[in-house]
């Protein structure tokens, strides 16, 4: 029955990984614009049909990878640049459909370029499954842990150490003092977008080889982080984190233990308790209106 | 400007009936073989190679003389997978355009769509479609080419009592294939001594079914696990499955019986067994099997014409056609009553789908022995002896 529960909990943390990934790019453009960026499913798709497409064009995996995550950061920066920028004085109601504009957009320029089918990505290091206390993992789960964490360190010592990382913190807790202190507010907009793709496409390039990627494969991820992000608390780092692994763990253990024709439900059911019962989330800060 | 028209229409008044009369004994109308297939929209994987093979063979048809003495002319639309639209475009078949016989539909909610008007109108219809329900009950002028699900069921278990695995472990998708084949599969079960132990289900774009999986594991006494499936679903099950080292078959069904399947799950569908049409394996058929003239014949032709792979479903519209150019060929007429009859005596026939024995209470002719147990073996289909 441990070994059951064990294989549980490690099917969780290897998805709910991804789901924090998504999360944090979520997090990130929301505390640079307030915007909730619904092309960020699109990122994991990029990221996961792009080194799919690098590397069966004969680009070893150690190329395909950073180019595929290049170019999804041009698409990130450029979707700002050329959406986002050009509409800055709209509400930020009027932003957010712009970004679902774009997920369209997106998706279907996948299907233009690529194709409609399904592919499926290498593993990094084989697919000989690993035994841990009574319980299997792929050695590519162990790449999703392991990627996550490097990429949470890095992201705390860019936040923490670096002076534009200081500056992205600043610019989401208050706009309009960080740019009186001189901070190139736009930029950091921009540089929110670019980090965010980044981590999107890493997310869907980990994952590609174990659920297979396809040009829709970013919708239902999108969402789940978006899940994960609302069960953190918006803009919240820890949180985003915390709520994608917690999310991944729960949809597993509810798969396994009550019924698995329910396990895309867990996830929706999640969002909508957590903003009727506690809006702010996990680790959100208390917001409030001002009149 | 008026009066100009008002010429010509008199003028065309005064010698339309004179075209009309000297037209037929000049050249004899073609037989209109009608047809509605999803060529685009999502199930475009049906009705795109189907499309191809019926224009394919009606030329090859009319290469070869025709039937009857007449030539061949196919009037297909296509029905984007919409059941409203089929039964738009069955209508203008049968009332506009005339056809004499109509070979298509290629989902089950087109083909059902449809059924009622072919019954009002009397015309021999030959479905493209799946699902038990287009043939059971019997309906009189209603004919399907493809196999049912449940023989799918049948053919695996089958499979497994000659293996002697009772214990089987099924897990399932939320697609309508899937919940069909499904159902079907625990129909017949019984009938075959078959225990299903655990039934267990996944989402439409689920990417983990470690969880479900394991469960199944666990189920005491497991022997085998079938997975009826379709699309990316049974690529995972199949990863996940060998991720687990779950000792036991695995099973799954004809719905991702293609190269596509092998390439998605790479080494991990090393020794899944799946029922199939012989279609799939036409080259490595043994040169006694009655199928193998007519599926190699089929499967070069079609690669040679559009450098694709066959599949499946082509080769049920190629059945269709042929059966309906059978029936008229017996009936010696286009009579819609003499084709009809003349289809339901139909026996024999070897098709890309099976041996053909049609009757009165079976329109569909097919028995277990059209599938083939195929087994993945180094990245191939191999037949399981």
């Amino acid at each position: 029955m441990n070994a059951q529960l064990a294989q549980f909990l490690l099917s969780g943390l290897t998805i709910g990984a991804i789901y924090a990934l998504v999360a944090l790019g979520f997090a990130i453009i929301y505390n640079a614009s307030h915007v909730i960026n619904f092309a960020q499913g699109e990122f994991v798709m990029i990221g996961g049909m792009a080194t799919v497409a690098f590397a069966g064009a004969g680009l070893p995996l150690a190329l395909a990878i950073p180019a595929a995550v290049l170019g999804a950061v041009a698409v990130g920066l450029a979707l700002e640049k050329f959406a986002v920028e050009p509409a800055r004085g709209a509400s930020v109601v009027t932003l957010i459909i712009i970004t679902i504009g774009a997920s369209i957009l997106l998706r279907g320029l996948a299907t233009l370029v690529w194709d409609k089918k399904l592919h499926a990505l290498q593993p990094f290091s084989g697919n000989q499954p690993i035994e841990l206390a009574g319980a299997t993992i792929l050695p590519q789960s162990l790449w999703v842990l392991g990627v996550s964490l490097a990429v949470l360190l890095l992201l705390g010592l860019f936040f923490s150490r670096t002076l534009t990382g200081k500056a992205m913190l600043a610019t989401s807790h208050n706009p309009l003092a960080a740019q009186l202190c001189g901070i190139n507010v736009r930029f950091v907009l921009l540089l929110s977008f670019g980090l965010s793709a980044a981590l999107g496409a890493i997310a869907g390039i980990l994952i590609a080889p174990i659920t297979l990627t396809s040009w829709d494969v970013g919708v239902m991820l999108g969402l789940k982080g978006f899940a994960a992000a609302i069960l953190g608390g918006l803009g919240s780092g820890a949180g985003a984190v915390v709520g994608g692994l917690a999310l991944g763990i729960v949809e597993s253990l509810g798969a396994g233990y009550l019924s698995s024709a329910y396990k895309d439900a867990i996830a929706f059911v999640i969002i909508l308790a957590v903003l009727f019962f506690m809006p702010s989330g996990l680790f959100g800060k208390k917001s409030a209106e001002r009149v | 400007m008026a009066l100009r028209t008002l010429l010509a229409s008199a003028l065309l008044a005064l010698f339309a009936p004179l075209a009309l009369l000297t037209l037929p004994a000049a050249a004899q109308e073609p037989i209109r073989i009608g047809a509605f297939l999803a060529v685009t929209g999502p199930a475009a994987f049906l009705g795109d190679p189907e499309q191809k093979t019926l224009e394919l063979y009606v030329e090859k048809l009319n290469a070869a003389g025709g039937l009857l003495g007449r030539k061949l002319q196919l009037v297909s639309y296509d029905s984007g997978g919409d059941a409203e639209k089929a039964r738009t475009f069955a209508k203008r078949l049968i009332e506009q355009d005339k056809v004499d016989v109509i070979v298509g539909g290629s989902t089950t909610g087109e083909t059902m769509a449809v059924v009622p008007l072919v019954e009002a109108a009397g015309m021999p219809f030959i479905s493209l479609a799946g699902a038990v329900v287009i043939i059971e009950p019997v309906k009189k002028w209603v004919f399907k080419t493809p196999h049912t699900d449940r023989m799918a069921c049948e053919r695996i278990f089958l499979d497994m009592r000659a293996r002697n695995l009772e214990r089987v472990g099924l897990i399932s998708g939320a697609g309508g294939f899937d919940k069909s084949m499904r159902a079907e599969c625990l129909k017949v079960a019984p009938n075959y001594k078959i225990q299903i132990v655990a039934d267990e289900a996944y989402g439409g774009g689920d990417t983990d079914m470690t969880a479900q999986l394991t469960k199944i594991k666990n189920t005491a006494g497991l022997q085998a696990v079938l997975n009826a499936g379709f699309g990316q679903g049974p690529a995972i099950v199949t990863k996940n499955f060998r991720q687990l080292a779950i000792g036991v078959p695995l099973y799954q069904s004809h719905g991702v019986a293609s190269k596509e399947f092998i390439k998605l799950a790479g080494e991990a569908a090393e020794g899944v067994r799946l029922p199939a049409a012989a279609l799939l394996v036409a080259e490595t058929l043994p040169d006694s099997d009655p199928q193998k003239k007519v599926v190699v014949g089929y499967s070069r032709e079609y690669t040679a014409r559009f450098k694709t792979d066959v599949s499946t479903f082509g080769g049920h519209a190629y059945d269709g056609l042929m059966l309906a150019a059978e029936a008229m060929r017996r009936a010696g007429s286009t009579n819609k009553e003499a084709v009809r009859s003349a289809l339901e005596s139909i026996r024999g026939y070897v098709g890309t789908g099976g041996v053909v024995n049609m009757s009165a209470q079976d329109h569909m002719g097919l028995d277990v022995s059209a599938f083939r147990m195929l087994e993945v073996s180094k990245g191939s289909w191999v037949l399981v002896k």
